[in-house]
């Protein structure tokens, strides 16, 4: 098999044909689907719509509703502590807002608990690996604000309400967008370098269901621009962060959220901490790989924050639905389920099937797109099937340097094209392959619009919440979602704290958790929180062994 | 379709032991496969966050090598280790109090004068960025500049280990960037935005779509233009 840069030369003869279709596509685009059309190519082609991939709840405060196999699983499993284990009498840390999870949301609540007055030594982030490990890090497109005068928060809503099919809580979608242009300018005061053009405006895009151009972008690395810059600010403000620990379980007096349990991963130790406050903001579940999906997610999107909060008894709500991304890399096989940038369809790459031909109009709602794409490779059997068996999408990046002309990869793609370039593939000349890949978890722990969950003293910011996105998210949401929301919750927890006495501390709702996995006669040894994801190989983990458990069972 | 290609196998050295992988994989997976389970050293998998800086030197050749474990193929021979963790001191600033005169990061990172401009920085950068002409135009208080050439940085920290003048590079691109940010023009847009907002002028409007029933904000939201379908006509 000849490699003719970067690409099998099997891979070549169908981009041959993406070449010749090529001139007469730069001036066409495909229709978009009527509401109709989205149903229907929703319901036949998007895993979120099969009924073997989820389950009734068995227990708890969702007992009933149908969630995504994966999550069931871990909502259903003995916690992966014992009460009698623990010794509750030694604190050692006494917090007034407890914030877990050192990501976007994280770090956001932190910096406003303090602008809302709580002392910066009376905060603390919990993280499990290290302060800015996570998606918000990895998210490249942009974050959606609308601030041009064609656009409103007017239309901004009506976009986010209908691409979450009219299924978000109206309270949170409002706040959202009416505070999009606060959140940006907030980031500029503190030096985010957006993408702008001469008279100082941004340079926005549309992405997927927007009806107007609203992405604010830093090149394709707008997550890293904002957090590496969040989060230099608040080392300069020394907000403390306890790294490569993970929570465990959170602790109540019997009511409210009063601390956790925390476990330091590298020497398997847990500690106590006393919060008047707790905020989760432990991102999402890509690394559950929900339907076996390849994700786009980081190492510690595990759900642990979801298990947290069902534990003590918080309501979730929308876990029958995960988001697929419709353009994770399907080549090389090194970056197959690898983010890339739904920016790249906005600066005008558009999907293309095997014969080179469009089939989808290129900036649908990402659950369309990704069950088009999925129609495209199974349903009418038009993918490109690559040596290892995986379908894919042509996406036509060569487009993008014809449309805006040379030059216009490396300076907004960068990330993008690195990616690529490193494995003999030059974008700018070659399309890319692309297949759905796991991407965003829609749903979560309930808030509202205060970010308060449905337990006293327990808030939540960022991918762990739910009813913001409703059952489909739109691009530059969530960056938009974990500003706004931990903003929100820093400042709720940090007036909560203010006017609260430090609780009791106790582990008995695992007493309760573990009677209603009896009652509903679930029978496991399945145990959750997980906090990473096992990778190990299966021969390497065929020979393992436990000695501390050999040697003290 | 091709046919499927058997796997072959090859030997990596990882910090100093053998293994026998699969080609094809990253060094991440490689590492994976062979039963080590990370804690440190992978984090976002992807190439953005910096986790996973990676050393090594392949079979009868003096060079080290740099790259992410996560976004490069192991390679037969090869002997590697992870840098996961890189010692460096951040200096503690408040942005909005840096001055315009005088040369802010020379202030906060003295030692960016000790630069002998090897171009080990450089070469160990595993984004290939000129991370040592991002350090001269700090050193010159070109700010922009220094800003624009670091803007790819995921701050792994290779650099800096690297850095005969125990200079931390990644530091100083980020202080550089920020302190550009200080200087870019401002939005005339943004600002007219926020006191639209501040004012509550889309309040009422706000108010009738969370009044409507669902029939009817259906209705507008198909009824909606699309700004990218209208620049294609």
């Amino acid at each position: 098999m000849e490699i003719i840069n970067g690409y099998p030369d099997y891979m070549r003869e169908s981009i041959n044909e993406v070449v010749k279709t090529r001139q007469a596509r730069l001036k066409k685009t495909f229709t978009p689907m009527t509401m109709d059309e989205r149903k229907q190519v929703l319901d036949k082609f998007h895993p979120d719509y099969k009924a073997e991939g989820k389950r009734s709840l068995a227990i708890g405060p969702n007992k009933g509703k149908v969630t995504l196999s994966e999550v069931a699983d871990l909502l259903e499993a003995h916690p992966i502590i014992s009460p009698k284990d623990i010794n509750l009498s030694q604190i050692d840390y006494d917090v007034d807002v407890l914030i877990i999870g050192g990501g976007g949301a994280g770090t956001v609540a932190a910096l406003w608990a303090s602008n809302n007055g709580t002392p910066v030594d009376k905060i603390l982030i919990v993280t499990k690996l290290r302060h800015g490990d996570s998606n918000s890090m990895m998210a490249q497109g942009g974050i959606q604000a609308a601030d041009r005068p064609q656009d409103s928060p007017v239309k901004h809503y009506l976009d986010t309400y209908g691409g979450g099919h009219f299924s978000n809580k109206p309270e949170l979608v409002r706040r959202l967008v009416t505070e999009a242009p606060s959140i940006i300018r907030w980031h500029v005061t503190r030096g985010v370098l957006y993408d702008r053009d001469e008279n100082g405006d941004f340079m926005e895009l549309s992405g997927g269901g927007t009806s107007r151009d609203r992405l604010h972008a830093a090149k394709d690395y707008t997550g890293m621009e904002i957090l590496r810059c969040l989060r230099d600010v608040s080392r300069n403000r020394k907000i403390p962060v306890l790294e490569f620990t993970s929570v465990v379980e959170l602790l109540t007096d019997g009511d409210r959220v009063t601390g956790a349990v925390l476990y330091n991963m590298e020497n398997e130790q847990y500690s106590i901490i006393r919060a008047r406050a707790t905020i989760l903001a432990t991102g999402g579940f890509g690394r559950l790989h929900v339907q076996n999906f390849a994700t786009t997610n980081h190492y510690g999107a595990t759900a642990d924050g979801l298990v947290l909060a069902y534990h003590v008894g918080a309501t979730l709500r929308d876990m029958d639905t995960a988001q697929y991304h419709p353009t994770g890399a399907a080549y090389p096989e090194q970056l197959v389920g690898l983010l890339i940038t739904e920016k790249v369809r906005g600066m005008g790459a558009q999907p293309l099937n095997i014969d080179g031909k469009t089939f989808v109009f290129p900036l649908e709602p990402r659950d369309v797109e990704a069950a088009a794409f999925i129609r495209e490779c199974y349903g009418r059997k038009k993918g490109m099937v690559t040596s290892t068996g995986m379908s894919g999408i042509w996406l036509d990046s060569p487009m993008i340097e014809i449309l805006r002309g040379e030059g216009a990869i490396e300076k907004n793609l960068g990330a993008m094209h690195r990616m690529f370039q490193r494995f003999g593939i030059d974008m700018r000349k070659d399309p890319v392959l692309v297949f759905p890949t796991l991407h965003y978890q829609n749903g979560g722990v309930e808030i509202d619009v205060e970010a308060l969950t449905s337990v006293e003293g327990l808030f939540a910011g960022g991918e762990v919440e739910g009813g913001v996105h409703g059952k489909n998210r739109l691009m530059g949401n969530s960056l938009l979602d974990y500003n706004v929301f931990g903003r929100a919750a820093g400042i709720s927890a940090s007036e909560y704290a203010k006017k609260t006495k430090p609780g009791k501390l106790s582990l008995k709702h695992l007493e309760k958790y573990e009677k209603s996995l009896k009652d509903a006669g679930i029978k496991t040894k399945r145990r959750a929180p997980i906090l990473l994801p096992e990778y190990r190989g299966k021969e390497a983990l065929s020979r393992s062994i436990d000695i501390d458990k050999v040697v003290y069972a | 379709m091709p046919d499927k290609v058997k796997t072959k196998m090859i030997r990596v050295h990882i910090m100093g032991k053998e293994h026998l992988v699969p080609e094809g994989l990253t060094i991440m997976k490689a590492m994976e496969y062979a039963g080590y389970r990370f804690i440190r050293g992978a984090g976002c998998r992807a190439g953005f966050c910096g986790a996973c800086g990676t050393v090594y030197r392949l079979k009868g050749d003096y060079k080290l090598y740099f790259e992410l474990a996560c976004q490069s193929a192991a390679i037969d021979g090869m002997s590697l280790t992870q840098l996961p963790f890189v010692p460096a001191n951040k200096a503690t600033y408040t942005v909005r109090l840096i001055k315009e005169t005088g040369n802010p990061i020379l202030k906060f990172y003295p030692e960016v004068a000790r630069c002998v401009s090897c171009n080990t920085c450089t070469k160990a950068c595993p984004q290939q960025l000129e991370v040592m002409d991002y350090i001269q135009a700090a050193l010159k208080n070109d700010i922009e500049k220094a800003a624009k050439l670091s803007f790819d940085c995921i701050q792994c920290g290779l650099c800096a280990i690297r850095c005969p003048a125990e200079i931390a590079q990644y530091h100083v691109g980020q202080l550089a960037r920020r302190v550009y940010g200080k200087f870019v023009k401002k939005s005339n847009q943004l600002n007219k935005r926020l006191n639209e907002t501040n004012k509550g002028k889309f309040n009422s409007e706000l108010d009738e779509l969370m009044k409507m029933d669902k029939a009817a904000i259906k209705q507008k939201y198909t009824e909606r233009d699309l700004e990218s379908l209208a620049k294609k006509k």
